[in-house]
């Protein structure tokens, strides 16, 4: 079930469509080798004040950041059974890692793809799924994954969400779900296949 | 063994004075003066203002001292957190011909939880949605609307208000985002604004400000995210930090040797989120401090002063004068943030200068509050099933842990009340008249909980712990609304709710009524303070999670309080309808306050 990009994958369990939008980015990206800082253009006319606070676009990459260090991230960094939250896109083209807005920090998570709905099956990249790592009822961050229970939670009310199903709410005062972000692969990297759906908030 | 704490419930008796010498004084080093500064030129008023506003009449320290009885011009009416008002136009006798004089929606949704204040005709009420309305409390009428502006990112768990303060000309609000602002009463416009921390390390306001001896006085939120908390004063003219006295000790200081020796303290929570009380004849304010962080009492050995206590601050230096501290090591998430209310009550034939705090951990604590700062235990019982302590020490105070049911890191522990408390925040309510504390609770619901250790990482949250909730086996009924005997110690009544836990601050009046919202059907209602005996309801919009207020406008009495569900309470009721599905449905949510009065309204 495991795939890799540029391998054609089309059984039901795995990550569909990550290989078109692949191919799509490369098509993006061989454009813009002639046009640099394309990529900005669209967050400048939306009216974010700078690449770091703009949200996660298509073709970020994600990256943890320690130490001033940045480093990409590939599907065998997140462990089966972990939960990696701290990670943020990163604009490929200008290297600049957008965490000047918390309300992009993404979690990641290992998942076997033949556990997913369909819908969440198009958002995941080799078995690696991500959301927004803040919780939308208070905006805590989320703290557990607990694949036994198939549940993302949350320790400051105790939401917790489904990521098979999308990010569903199964238990706690969390009344919207957790929002998943699309990826695919881009040169064995992860990086973000499209834009969140949703504007991330919390319970005004 | 899970109930444990009814017997001692059920047979509350008196108990023998024990007064502790253990609660000790305190001359802590907990806070730094500030210089002040000259404040800067008033701006201009815009013209013309209704009358109402051009005859504003500013408050002063005598009338926050003395408040008249047909203005409430503070949350809790006056400084020794009663909520109790003189007004008895409105009485058991003609309270069923209470009618609604108007409604107002605020725009927001969330939880609705501050109280209208009343300065001779003139409403001033804060909501979700970081703002303050002013409102002619007769009419109804907008005066006008201050909305402070926040980033899109910023970091709040609880965007909420518990109202503001009045002093002089001016209205001041602990705006969400962590900036202190004062307004110009007539006009709205914001004249200081003062940013109390960095929000972006996750402190954040959601308490009403106090006034008291000349300054204004905040206390933070933040405590599931690692800050370090703190009380502190501002300057009224300027905004300028006065003086801020952190619950947590820093190595050195009185209270450190509580904690490890490491950074602990550095992230040690202790929040104070909700509004203190004071008593201005000894200038010392009596506040209440949120549990530790991590949750996990295991991961910060030791007792943690001042986590899950009371604390008196010297209102004139902001040092931390005297303490009691309730949950040692507290392990449950009950932060002890809502504040003693100062009555004095008798025991053993003699008059007693008292706190009396319905602890979350739910034990109802009576205590001696002393002229120089130090808190003397009395006694204390519990005043809903309690299993987690095994009993309180009659001299010292000092509770003992049952066993094994105390949570830790890996370790589940399973107790009640439940992780909420046995009351929140919301306000309990007393009366000189019938000498009753009225207390509103969540009853028979517990929490199995299980921790873990967290990483730090500043503006994450830092907790560590998962928990779950159930009712106890047997309960017919998990919310109440209680009243106690000061003076006996004893417990009078008890109005319960079936379906619904409790999340109102109650108001009691000299017209021998209390007032409350609260539950999930969405009433306002008014009890008989001596009785119990329910007298009027009226349902509206929303749950009703706001401190209501009264006040006379033309020689009439209004009742006003907030609807509008949200926060825990939805999370609770969720919760609990996973339960027993169908008996919990979903509240609308939606705010907005409501004001009654006698007859066809105006």
């Amino acid at each position: 079930m495991e795939s890799r990009d540029g391998k054609q994958r089309t059984s039901a369990g795995s990550c569909a469509g990550c290989e078109e939008r692949i191919n799509r980015r490369r098509a993006l990206m061989n454009l813009s080798v002639g046009s640099l800082g394309l990529g900005l253009i669209p967050a400048v006319l939306e009216g974010q004040t700078d690449p770091a606070s703009a949200p996660p676009q298509e073709g970020d990459l994600l990256v943890v950041v320690s130490d001033k260090t940045v480093k990409s991230l590939r599907p065998g960094d997140i462990a089966t059974g972990a939960l990696l939250v701290g990670v943020w896109p990163m604009d490929p083209a200008s290297k600049i890692v957008r965490k000047e807005n918390r309300l992009n920090e993404l979690l990641l998570i290992r998942i076997d793809p033949a556990t997913l709905n369909a819908e969440t099956q198009t958002m995941c990249a080799d078995s690696v799924l991500a959301f927004s790592a803040l919780c939308p009822h208070a905006g805590c961050t989320i703290t557990d994954w607990v694949p036994s229970h198939n549940t993302l939670g949350c320790d400051c009310h105790s939401s917790d969400f489904d990521p098979r199903e999308g990010g569903k709410v199964v238990d706690g005062p969390a009344a919207r779900p957790l929002p998943p972000l699309p990826l695919k692969l881009v040169g064995g990297n992860l990086a973000v296949a499209k834009p969140f759906a949703v504007a991330i908030r919390f319970d005004e | 063994m899970l109930f444990r704490g009814m017997t001692t419930f059920r047979n509350n008796t008196l108990r023998s004075l024990a007064f502790a010498g253990t609660t000790l004084t305190i001359a802590l080093a907990c806070c730094q003066l500030s210089a002040q500064q000259s404040p800067p030129a008033a701006p201009a008023v815009a013209a013309p203002l209704p009358a109402i506003l051009r005859d504003y009449k500013p408050v002063t320290a005598e009338r926050l001292k003395n408040p008249e009885a047909a203005n409430w011009l503070q949350i809790r009416g006056e400084y020794s957190g009663w909520g109790y008002s003189e007004l008895d136009q409105i009485k058991p006798e003609n309270v069923k011909q209470l009618q609604l004089a108007w409604v107002f929606a605020t725009g927001a949704g969330n939880a609705h939880e501050a109280a209208p204040l009343v300065n001779n005709g003139v409403m001033y009420i804060a909501a979700p949605g970081n703002q303050v309305l002013a409102i002619n409390a007769k009419t109804g009428t907008q005066l006008w609307r201050y909305v402070k502006p926040v980033a899109p990112d910023y970091i709040s768990m609880h965007r909420v208000t518990r109202g503001v303060a009045l002093y002089g000309d001016k209205v001041f609000f602990a705006s969400n985002a962590a900036v202190l602002v004062a307004l110009d009463a007539r006009t709205g416009k914001e004249i200081w604004n003062t940013t109390v921390e960095d929000n972006k390390k996750a402190y954040y306001l959601t308490a009403a400000p106090v006034i008291a001896d000349g300054k204004v006085i905040i206390g933070v939120s933040g405590g599931e995210w690692g800050i370090r908390g703190f009380v502190a004063a501002y300057d009224l003219e300027t905004g300028k930090e006065v003086w801020k006295c952190y619950t947590i000790p820093a190595p050195g200081e009185p209270g450190s040797e509580t904690w490890p020796t490491g950074d602990e303290w550095k992230t040690g929570g202790g929040s104070t989120w909700v509004s203190g009380n004071y008593d201005p004849t000894t200038n010392l304010l009596y506040w209440g401090v949120g549990n530790g962080g991590p949750w996990m009492g295991d991961l910060r050995p030791g007792d943690n002063l001042y986590t899950a206590s009371t604390i008196a601050i010297d209102a004139a230096t902001g040092k931390l004068v005297g303490y009691h501290q309730y949950d040692p090591n507290e392990s449950f998430d009950w932060d002890e943030v809502s504040p003693p209310l100062l009555i004095d009550f008798k025991r053993s034939g003699r008059t007693v200068t008292g706190l009396v705090d319905a602890a979350r951990d739910g034990y109802l604590f009576y205590l001696e509050r002393t002229s120089k700062g130090p808190i003397n235990f009395v006694d204390a019982n519990p005043y809903v099933l309690q299993t987690a302590f095994k009993g309180v020490d009659p001299k010292t105070g000092r509770i003992e842990y049952a066993d094994g049911q105390k949570p830790g890191v890996g370790k589940s522990g399973s107790f009640c009340p439940m992780r909420l408390g046995a009351k929140n925040w919301q306000y309990a309510s007393f009366s000189p008249k019938t000498r009753m504390i009225y207390i509103p609770t969540s009853a028979n619901i517990c929490s199995t909980m299980v921790g873990s250790k967290p990483e730090y990482r500043a503006g994450s949250t830092y907790t560590g712990a998962r928990s779950d909730d159930f009712i106890a086996p047997g309960a017919d009924h998990v919310g109440e609304t209680q009243a106690w005997s000061v003076d006996t110690g004893e417990k009078a009544w008890s109005y319960n709710f079936a379906y619904s836990t409790n999340w109102g601050s109650l108001m009691t009046t000299a017209g021998g009524l209390v007032f409350g919202g609260g539950t999930a059907d969405r009433m306002f209602r008014a009890l008989d303070a001596s009785t119990g005996k329910l007298l009027w309801q009226m349902p509206t919009s929303s749950g009703v999670m706001g401190q209501p207020s009264t006040f006379m406008v033309d020689g009439k009495q209004y009742v006003a309080v907030m609807s509008g569900w949200g926060g825990d309470a939805r999370g609770v009721q969720a919760r609990l309808n996973r339960l027993r599905p169908g008996d919990f449905p979903e509240v609308p949510e939606g705010g907005s306050i409501w004001v009654f009065t006698l007859g066809t309204g105006q």
